[in-house]
């Protein structure tokens, strides 16, 4: 009988793994923290801090749902123009006389529906997610434009607007739903059934179906998942502005894909963190946030934030190569 | 053993698949019975994928009848064919690389606890167990399976039929493209699973393997089962000869029939 060990090997492994990625998001955090802070006395005030947490909600909101999309092997470029389509929704909703709760609620369906026409083309007639998606984002701009004949909507009760810019203590909602959302997000991905399958079927969609599950009900559910993210995305947008405006949330799916990416999940799918996503967040947050307090100019950001990605991206690949050849050694 | 067990635990009758004009399988009968590592051989295209995807309900029979537990289908499905006990362990194993160990072996059974957290000590526990019964050595059932060597992932999918209550074990070619001491071992574990009364029906192009673990060798030819030997009563070289025909044709030139 052979014996049953537990080599310290692939604890080594496990730790390299799984946690690098985060740990280096933490560092360069770290350094970003102490560089703003001492060139910008401004940074580290607590006004300023709630200034990146309020920002940084919507990106994490949105790109929550994209991590589910991405373990799962998808990818979702309409949750843009979902937010867009959504917020739209609502305010034509109220406007026609609706209350702001049923109109939020009206909304958040209209974003789940893009969410499963997503998933059901997907999985149901197997076309790839980035053409399918791409089409779905034309039509949510297209009909947030119709719906709004490209006049942005604004005004709307206070009910509405608390979602924006209400205050619960020294948060306010979109701080507080986006921190919700993270920990709902954590406990589903690592813990539940439903968690479990969305990264299998990053890994291996086969197995899972061999297996006996029914893979077209969680790729869709998954794609609801980030439609009605997206749709939460547009209400703090539209709440935030107190303006539903056909053309929000421009480039806001690659935000998104970027902070996952820039999180640690694989772009392969299989491999999901949510602490990584938000951590993501954060970072891009407090980096815009420091670019403006330097003063320098917004063209910029964009450069900044493009190399960063880029780095992140070419480190994980690297690192990959690297953990192959430690384990065939 | 038990007189009970000589039942065969799956019984194919008149079994017929055709895909266009090529005739894949011409009326096979087969019983697998527990406690039995039957071998299924034959040359390519010989109908044994056919046969074990038509008994794991990938693909439907155009013909015939499968009897399993009293009760008689004209095909199966594969959840009805894992749900009475049939799991197979294909070639390409269907594991998830980047899954840890235990996950893949509760893919689709996840135990719950609170109704929607998932058990994840109850499934490291058995998995450890189970493993170890199997006597499949690994470093810890928290590992990626992708980490893992070929016979350690073939363990895996193996513990994971089992986990599944499966009565009948199919193995799909299990130790092509395995080195010398992966293969002994992986044999070494479908012997076991039959001594333990499993019905194991394995499908493997290496005679040597297959006389060295084989309690019984059915011999598929041209989409016939030509031949049902006890594995003690042949030969390599006689098994050889009805894959190949070769026997065939000199008993029927004995017999003084020329049939084309």
């Amino acid at each position: 009988m052979q014996k049953y060990v537990q080599t310290d090997l692939t604890k080594i492994k496990l730790l390299t793994s799984h946690i690098f990625p985060q740990l280096l998001l933490i560092l360069v955090m770290l350094i970003m923290v102490i560089l703003l802070s001492v060139t910008s006395p401004f940074f580290l005030t607590w006004d300023n801090l709630r200034n990146i947490f309020d920002h940084s909600s919507l990106y994490i909101i949105l790109a929550l749902g994209m991590t589910f999309v991405i373990s799962s092997g998808g990818i979702d470029l309409s949750v843009g123009a979902v937010a867009a389509l959504s917020g739209v929704c609502m305010a034509a909703a109220m406007q026609g006389g609706l209350e702001a709760g049923l109109s939020i609620l009206g909304g958040l369906i209209v974003g789940g529906l893009m969410g499963a026409a997503n998933g059901s083309i997907i999985s149901f007639l197997k076309i790839n997610p980035f053409i399918v998606t791409l089409g779905v984002m034309s039509l949510s701009r297209g009909l947030a434009l119709i719906i709004t004949g490209g006049i942005p909507i604004y005004g709307f009760p206070r009910d509405f607007t608390w979602w924006g810019n209400g205050h619960i203590g020294p948060f306010n909602p979109p701080m507080l739903l986006a921190a919700f959302l993270t920990v709902l997000a954590a406990v589903v991905l690592n813990m539940s059934r439903f968690g479990y399958y969305t990264l299998a079927l990053g890994g291996n969609e086969e197995a899972l179906r061999r297996s006996g599950v029914s893979i077209h009900l969680y790729k869709i559910i998954v794609y609801i998942l980030s439609g009605v993210a997206a749709a939460l995305g547009g209400l703090v947008v539209t709440a935030r502005l107190n303006t539903a405006e056909p053309l929000a949330g421009w480039m806001l799916e690659m935000d998104s894909i970027a902070a996952v990416v820039l999180g640690g999940t694989s772009m392969k799918g299989g491999k999901g963190s949510v602490a990584g996503t938000v951590t993501a967040c954060l970072l891009l947050g407090m980096l815009r946030n420091g670019l403006v307090i330097l003063s320098i100019p917004s063209y910029y950001q964009q450069l900044v934030i493009g190399i960063i990605i880029l780095a992140a991206v070419i480190i994980a690949e690297v690192r990959s190569g690297k953990n192959l050849a430690f384990i065939n050694k | 053993m038990l007189q009970v067990e000589k039942d065969p635990f799956i019984r194919l009758r008149n079994i017929k698949k055709t895909f266009g004009h090529v005739v894949a399988l011409d009326g096979v009968d087969l019983d697998v019975c527990p406690g039995e590592v039957t071998a299924l051989v034959g040359d390519n295209g010989a109908g044994k994928s056919t046969l074990i995807k038509i008994i794991s309900g990938v693909l439907y029979p155009d013909e015939g009848e499968i009897s399993l537990n009293g009760k008689t289908y004209r095909h199966l499905t594969p959840p009805v064919a894992i749900e009475l006990g049939i799991s197979t362990v294909y070639q390409d194993l269907a594991l998830v690389d980047c899954r840890d160990v235990a996950s893949n072996i509760f893919l689709g059974r996840e135990p719950l606890k609170a109704r929607f957290f998932v058990d994840k000590k109850r499934m490291n526990r058995e998995s450890e167990e189970l493993l170890r019964k199997l006597k499949v050595s690994i470093p810890s059932v928290t590992t990626p399976v992708e980490f893992l060597s070929g016979g350690q992932r073939q363990g895996i999918a193996v513990a994971r039929s089992i986990n599944q209550q499966g009565k009948m074990i199919i193995f799909d070619e299990p130790t092509a493209a395995m080195g010398v001491g992966e293969s002994a071992r992986v044999l070494k574990l479908i012997r076991s699973l039959g001594d333990e009364g499993f019905a194991v029906l394995i499908i493997s192009h290496n005679l040597h393997h297959v006389f060295s673990i084989s309690d019984r060798i059915c011999v598929l030819r041209n989409g016939r089962l030509v031949k049902d030997f006890r594995t003690e009563n042949t030969n390599p070289d006689q098994v050889v000869g009805f894959i190949t025909g070769s026997n065939q044709r000199t008993e029927e030139f004995r017999k003084g029939s020329t049939k084309a």
